[in-house]
């Protein structure tokens, strides 16, 4: 088992011509991912590796029955590819791409508010894999065990190759590991996924990386400690990051006092997560809270 | 991208919101002349981009000409230090020269995007003039917030909402309203992350005027405004973190020794833990983006080696997609190039690890390699200890 995606999910790629889009199709499929169909307005007709390429998502779906869609297009054209995708009736939409502007976000968000059948994935993430069945992004498939038990939910990308390596080198497989981006605005939040893990039979722990910025981590805490069936190791990255400045992801800054690991860090372990201080030493608290 | 406060008023005038007369110079002579034309008293302002320029010094008021001349000498190229631009200042070079007004309230007026409810966030206050996060932690009740959904934008009973808040004269309210549609109009058209007015004032004879203008525009969005990328201004630059934004590499200087080099926001955030949780202090933040290549590695060692407090450096690279032993190429290609002159830690996980670490052992050079993180980070404060 496993959430959002499987091994049934049929997948098309927005931006799939591109040079990124070309690239990432090409290691989804190698790692047996259903990539049904690719979108580039213009070049409907044409074959990409195999993959029939459509003018329009609508077409895609229509005659491939794709169900979740990967976004690799640049920056300007993100917002209006979400929202073809979301009126197409993609039902999993995930955009890889870094760097939409937040006023696009902020009006695809209240329109995605309007189909809660829906669930956007990102902007700005690695992407969402469920190990051994299917891949939907740019993380490197080989690092991740299937089978489970451990699902992962991450507002990073490298970091959270990071905790999955360590939780196949301790021997924790891996049910699905959600990347939802470092944007401050963006689809499926961390209660969205946790709600799944809860509800998932095969996930029996989860693992959850937040970093500076927002508040969605102490949301999600109190989130945890109400509802939550399932052991919560937790993670924050940015304790010495300064107040005020932008680490990389738009989303990760400190503004007024608010958002700092370590308000995130205490409401964590007020609501019962077992925080994880020391990143080196994740898998080990993994394995020894999980088993 | 934050813009100037003459900038963000030219921008608030073209959208029909009211600020005082005024007139922009770099020189003395200059300033004199605008105080001459817009007649006494003036209000001489430096221009950086930083809040609390009135502590520092940087604001003075001038009743007379020989004020303005004492005003614009002692403010010009003076090195600007207020609570937001950290020890070192900031040189002020251009200068703001207003219309004195006579102020009988002061009020607080900005908006934001709000990241968990996703609208875009009217904040007003009666308590202008003063620092707003103080208000807010101090009396709460005396701050009005009101959100609007992007999707309906401004309509009227969010303006009611705020002038009801703010206690408004009746006489006052179609102004007021008209200037705070305007104010959303330019914050949804120029994609901004903030517009803030502290303070907007009443005036004796009863007008509403923007005295100060902040603006910050969403750095992803400056592609759609050319206008507002021609007011950047290099003077406001970090010049290390400008140097590295042309490589596309992410560098904030964080004052330590141990320079640090990572793929991905993330991880170099941890790392930045990792390193002080060793003992040690990290010198900077450097995102070299999660497929670095051996021209990134290189560029990133010239960046990281150009602040003279580093005496150690940790990499740490999750290699994906891209591959531990072409990155291990890459490593020692530009530490053979740059001429390293501080040890090297590298600590290098994921695909084809093995070759990765081969690669660097039989390279000849001094580079240290970390097993894991934690051994990493421990390492690298052993160095610098």
């Amino acid at each position: 088992m496993s959430i959002l995606i499987n091994s049934e999910t049929r997948v098309l790629v927005q931006g799939i011509t591109g040079k990124e889009g070309q690239f990432h199709t090409q290691q989804c499929i190698a790692y047996g991912t259903k990539v049904v169909a690719g979108v580039t307005p213009g070049k409907g007709g044409q074959k990409m590796d195999g993959v029939p390429v459509f003018n329009t998502v609508q077409d895609a779906r229509d005659k491939t029955g794709a169900n979740a869609s990967m976004i690799l297009v640049p920056p300007p054209f993100a917002a209006d590819a979400i929202l073809e995708a979301i009126d197409a009736g993609v039902e999993v939409i995930v955009c890889i791409t870094e760097g939409v502007p937040v006023m696009d976000m902020l009006r695809v968000k209240n329109y995605l508010a309007t189909k809660p059948t829906i669930r956007l994935i990102g902007p700005n993430c690695p992407g969402i894999i469920t190990p051994g069945e299917c891949k939907i992004g740019i993380m490197p498939g080989a690092i991740h065990t299937p089978g489970g038990p451990v699902g992962v939910v991450s507002r990073s990308g490298t970091l959270t190759y990071e905790v999955v390596h360590q939780l196949t080198q301790v021997g924790l497989g891996q049910t699905t590991c959600v990347g939802i981006g470092g944007d401050p605005v963006n689809g499926t939040g961390f209660i969205d996924c946790l709600k799944a893990f809860n509800e998932d039979p095969a996930t029996k722990a989860v693992v959850m990386v937040g970093e500076i910025g927002g508040n969605a981590e102490e949301q999600a805490s109190a989130w945890i400690k109400a509802n939550m069936k399932k052991p919560v190791v937790g993670f924050i990255a940015g304790l010495t990051a300064p107040p005020g400045r932008r680490m990389g992801h738009a989303g990760a800054i400190v503004s007024g006092g608010q958002g700092t690991a370590s308000a995130k860090i205490e409401a964590m372990q007020q609501c019962g997560i077992y925080v994880c201080k020391d990143l080196g030493s994740l898998g080990r608290l993994c394995k020894e809270v999980f088993t | 991208m934050k813009i100037h406060e003459y900038q963000a008023k030219e921008l608030f005038r073209k959208y029909k919101v009211p600020t005082p007369e005024g007139g922009v110079s770099n020189t003395v002579q200059g300033i004199e002349k605008i105080a001459a034309g817009l007649g006494l008293p003036v209000a001489v302002k430096a221009q950086i981009h930083a809040g609390g320029r009135g502590k520092g010094g940087g604001v003075k008021l001038a009743r007379t000409n020989e004020d303005v001349t004492q005003a614009a000498k002692a403010i010009l190229g003076m090195t600007l230090v207020t609570k937001q631009t950290g020890p070192e200042g900031r040189v002020v070079k251009t200068i703001l020269v207003e219309k004195g007004v006579a102020i009988k309230k002061e009020m607080y007026l900005s908006l934001v995007p709000d990241r968990s409810t996703a609208t875009v966030t009217i904040i007003a206050s009666q308590d202008g003039g003063m620092d707003i996060e103080e208000v807010a932690a101090k009396t709460p009740e005396r701050i009005i917030k009101v959100a609007v959904n992007p999707i309906t934008g401004i309509r009227s009973y969010h303006v009611g909402r705020v002038m009801f808040g703010l206690e408004l004269e009746k006489e006052l309210m179609k102004e007021f309203s008209a200037i705070l549609k305007s104010l959303y109009t330019l914050f949804v058209d120029y994609d901004c992350s903030l517009v803030e007015i502290n303070p907007l004032i009443i005036t004796e004879d009863n007008r509403i005027i923007a005295l100060d203008a902040k603006m910050d525009i969403d750095s992803n969005a400056l592609y759609r405004h050319p206008d507002v990328l021609a007011m950047h201004d290099p003077n406001e630059d970090d010049p290390t973190e400008a140097e590295a934004a042309k490589f596309n590499l992410n560098y904030i200087n964080l004052g330590g020794n141990v320079g640090n080099m990572v793929n991905g926001a993330g991880l170099a955030m941890a790392t930045m833990d990792i390193i002080k949780q060793a003992g040690a202090e990290p010198a900077n933040f450097l995102d070299v983006g999660g497929g670095a290549n051996a021209e990134m590695v290189e560029n990133g060692f010239r960046i990281i080696l150009s602040d003279s407090k580093v005496k150690g450096i940790l990499i740490n690279i999750f290699g994906g997609i891209l591959r531990c032993d072409v990155l291990a190429q890459g490593v020692v290609q530009a530490a053979k190039k740059i001429k390293l002159s501080v040890p090297v830690v590298v600590r290098m996980e994921g695909t084809n690890v093995e070759e990765g670490r081969r690669i660097l052992s039989e390279s000849g050079l001094k580079l240290i390699n970390a097993t894991d993180l934690s051994d990493a980070a421990r390492k690298v404060a052993e160095i610098v200890a």
